[in-house]
């Protein structure tokens, strides 16, 4: 049990410390010190309005990380996440603020406007797999370009109200639409936070986050998906039809990924506009894989993520580096990652064998002993 | 041991063997290539003649001329795709490796001019194709896997030098200075290059003037490909003709290509598989590299952040469309170069390339029909009757359209020829030397 709890651990702490070793080097070449570097990230980063802005960062991480994951799980590869949750976001804020309903169904039916927008993009692309066999990695690359530079930059152009602003932006969503801040719930608990929310939108991200793990660990459907990217062939022999699973990945991942955007728009924005945060689905590939698919290991990740981006910006305050350094720091981690998990698990295998190995031979000897026992009697 | 080499020759027909037979299409005679020019040039005046547009950009030299250099950074990513992808290893971290390319490239131009901006470039791109294959062949790390990693580290990396070098040269954290490219040349008397200080006769423009149906038209496009070239442009596409033969003639390109159909029966026959996957994805990452490079130094003059706009993937899609050959993946850079120019040049002329799409269609639905496949020919027929209903019924087209084309031609070519292609049969496949499947 211990060992295996240090074959799941090992993984990522090698990665996190190559990571810093690389940091280290990489600073010590922008002319900073990196002690000092750390110590400063370390103090800004571990404030309650940091950590506040961390969570808020890590919420649609964390979606987008399990959108991904999803398809992971059978090995589809949903490069897709970008274009689904951008879309979504921008068709889920304008049906926002034409509806006007009572507070609670409002949120719910942008949520499931968003769901639907994602699922649907997603599930093109699934569509495409099954019936033309285009692979899905080119095509979800395709259907994002075709959703960002194209539908969404197109329906930002014609939905676009010019307000005294002069800024590119839809309508904003009314009050009951929007979803109120925890702050009041963290303050029971710590002190007063100033300047920064925290976005109501964490709960629906750990309901998520719990529907995921108990559909793919507990329920038939996903045992069907696990089984798939396990063993294509012996999960259609065993009557499983490949296409339907490929179809219901796609889907669902789509669904989960048009979440993404809502934590900023029903928690702070309030409308799309041209500062809408973008590159989310990319990271969260970047987190599915830190966190190996697991419900909470992606949520490490995605804390992990969110962590280094809020608390960089300490770096250029006090003048240390450019925080772009973290952009490096998040792509050393994901490469040793996962180098260090594919070594981990092949020790691991290695060592499995030889257990097996060595188990058989002491049965086969046990046996051996009791046959030459009973001989003898 | 003086027999240390002598086996070779035997080896090379046993690899031909384990390769296969060529696939459909392989050789095309050079009658199919000129009747192809022709139509496409037909394809072009008639639409030209029946769209109306106030400009004659569809056919001009001056249209033709940018296709061809803005065709360069999408072409090298996909020759970086058919190198990688060649021994076995998909590369979808050729996007990364264009950023790359594009930062080195600027940066290596303030410093030493732009020749030397391309050599390091080169050197950057490949850079990154060998941390792909130091994840994927060393670790066997999922190719997919880590190509994003690396597209996603690729652009930290640019902003994070940017950051730190350009803003003291007069840039900024997303921009370089402006630079300039190398010089342009055109041939003499086809279009009017110098010879020393002579100007010679400009004959193809001479006919573009003339303003005649089809033959014109044919003079400009023609004259598009040999004047106001830029020497890198050259040695682009000279690397297409050079990749074929190093791919296909050279015992090197045979013993890299069984790696990537079938790298076991390569390593029975005393290939070191692992050494042949890096140099494919290496020399991969530097074609991406000099791609990367030709985008900031020669077609914008600076490095901008996300100037790549995912040219690399797109490279990736003519890699597949070109059938992981060479010459097929230059048309279709061309193509996308073309809708590129379009785009830059007269949004207008977008409108008009509906127009083209209705034509070509219209060809399709009767080819299909003398093939008699009814259904087909049924529905291409209603596609084009809804883009020509769109095309008589407005005067222009969203212009987030040109930007997308692209992306919806890789996808419709995906949906129409999938059965036509055939990529490595090993690609994407982990290997481990002395394991099984």
């Amino acid at each position: 049990m211990g060992r295996r709890i240090m074959y799941v651990l090992a993984a990522p702490l090698v990665a996190v410390g190559v990571a810093l070793v690389i940091s280290s080097i990489v600073l010590l070449f922008a002319g900073a010190n990196p002690i000092s570097a750390y110590q400063n990230i370390w103090e800004f980063g571990t404030r309650l309005e940091t950590l506040i802005e961390t969570l808020n960062r890590a919420t649609p991480l964390y979606l987008s990380g399990i959108a991904v994951a999803i398809g992971f799980r059978m090995n589809l590869f949903n490069i897709g996440v970008e274009g689904q949750y951008v879309l979504a976001a921008i068709i889920a804020a304008k049906v926002g603020a034409e509806i006007n309903l009572p507070p609670v169904l409002h949120v719910t039916v942008i949520i499931i406007v968003a769901m639907i927008v994602g699922a649907f993009w997603s599930g093109l692309a699934g569509f495409l797999k099954v019936t033309r066999n285009v692979h899905e990695v080119i095509s979800t690359i395709m259907l994002n370009a075709i959703a960002v530079a194209g539908v969404v930059s197109y329906l930002l152009s014609i939905w676009d109200v010019p307000d005294e602003s002069l800024d590119t932006a839809l309508p904003t969503i009314p009050e009951s639409g929007w979803m109120p801040s925890l702050n009041g719930f963290v303050e029971i608990f710590t002190r007063d936070i100033k300047r920064v929310e925290l976005w109501g939108f964490i709960l629906v991200a750990a309901a998520v986050g719990v529907v995921y793990h108990v559909v793919i660990n507990r329920t038939r459907i996903g045992f069907d998906l696990r089984a798939s990217g396990e063993n294509a062939t012996a999960a259609e022999v065993s009557g499983t039809d490949p296409k339907r699973m490929i179809l219901t990945a796609m889907v669902l991942g789509g669904a989960v990924a048009g979440l993404v955007g809502l934590p900023e728009l029903l928690g702070s924005s309030h409308a799309y506009n041209l500062r809408f945060t973008q590159q989310l689905g990319f990271a969260g590939i970047a987190v599915a894989l830190l966190g190996r698919n697991h419900a909470v290991g992606v949520a490490i990740g995605a804390f992990v993520f969110g962590w280094l981006d809020r608390a960089s910006g300490v770096l250029e305050v006090r003048g240390d580096a450019p925080r772009e350094i973290v952009s490096i720091m998040q792509g050393v981690i994901i490469l040793a990652a996962v180098v260090a998990y594919a070594v981990v698990e092949r020790k691991r295998r290695a060592e499995e064998a030889a257990a097996a190995a060595a188990a058989t031979a002491a049965a086969l000897a046990a046996r051996q002993v009791a046959a030459d026992q009973g001989g003898g009697s | 041991m003086t027999s240390r080499t002598s086996p070779l020759p035997d080896l090379t027909s046993s690899y031909k063997r384990l390769l296969g037979t060529p696939g459909p299409g392989r050789t095309v005679s050079w009658r199919v290539w000129v009747l192809g020019a022709i139509g496409i040039v037909l394809l072009l005046s008639v639409t030209q003649q029946f769209a109306k547009l106030e400009t004659n950009d569809l056919t001009s030299s001056g249209t033709w001329i940018i296709a061809l250099a803005w065709s360069v950074p999408i072409l090298m990513a996909g020759l970086g795709g058919i190198f990688s992808e060649r021994t076995g290893i998909v590369n979808i971290g050729l996007e990364g490796m264009l950023v790359l390319g594009t930062w080195f490239g600027a940066f290596g131009t303030i410093l030493y001019g732009p020749w030397w901006g391309m050599v390091i470039a080169a050197i950057a791109g490949a850079f990154g194709g060998l941390l792909l294959a130091v994840a994927t062949v060393t670790y066997n790390v999922d190719h997919i896997i880590a190509g994003v990693a690396i597209n996603i580290m690729a652009p930290g990396i640019a902003r994070f030098l940017a950051s730190i070098h350009f803003p003291e040269r007069g840039g900024s954290i997303t921009q370089s200075p402006s630079i300039t490219g190398v010089s342009n040349f055109s041939l003499p008397f086809l279009a009017g290059g110098k010879i020393g200080g002579w100007r010679s006769p400009d004959i193809l423009g001479a006919v573009e003037d003339w303003d005649w149906f089809f033959v014109s038209d044919f003079a400009g496009i023609s004259r598009g490909f040999v004047s106001g070239m830029s020497w890198l442009t050259l040695v682009a596409f000279l690397i297409v003709p050079a990749s074929t033969l190093l791919l296909w003639k050279t015992s090197f390109g045979l013993r890299l290509r069984s790696c990537g159909e079938n790298p076991h029966a390569a390593d029975s026959l005393g290939i070191n598989v692992y050494k042949y996957k890096y140099y494919g994805v290496v020399i991969g990452g530097a074609l991406a590299g000099f791609g990367g490079g030709f985008l900031a130094v020669q077609l914008s003059g600076l490095y901008r952040e996300g100037q790549t706009l995912g040219k690399g993937f797109i490279g990736l899609a003519t890699m597949i469309f070109g059938n992981w050959r060479p010459v097929g993946t230059a048309l279709g850079g061309l193509l996308f170069g073309f809708a590129e120019t379009l785009r830059l040049r007269d949004p207008n002329a977008a409108h008009g390339l509906l127009l083209l799409i209705v034509i070509a269609l219209a060809i399709l639905v009767l080819r299909a029909l003398y093939q008699r496949r009814t259904q087909v020919a049924g529905w291409l027929a209603l596609t084009g009757a809804l883009i020509f209903y769109w095309y008589l019924s407005t005067d222009s087209v969203p212009n987030q359209l040109p930007r997308i084309t692209p992306n919806i031609a890789v996808l419709v070519v995906l949906i129409f020829a999938t059965k036509r292609l055939r990529m490595p049969a090993a690609d994407g496949q982990p290997y481990r030397k002395g394991e099984t499947g």
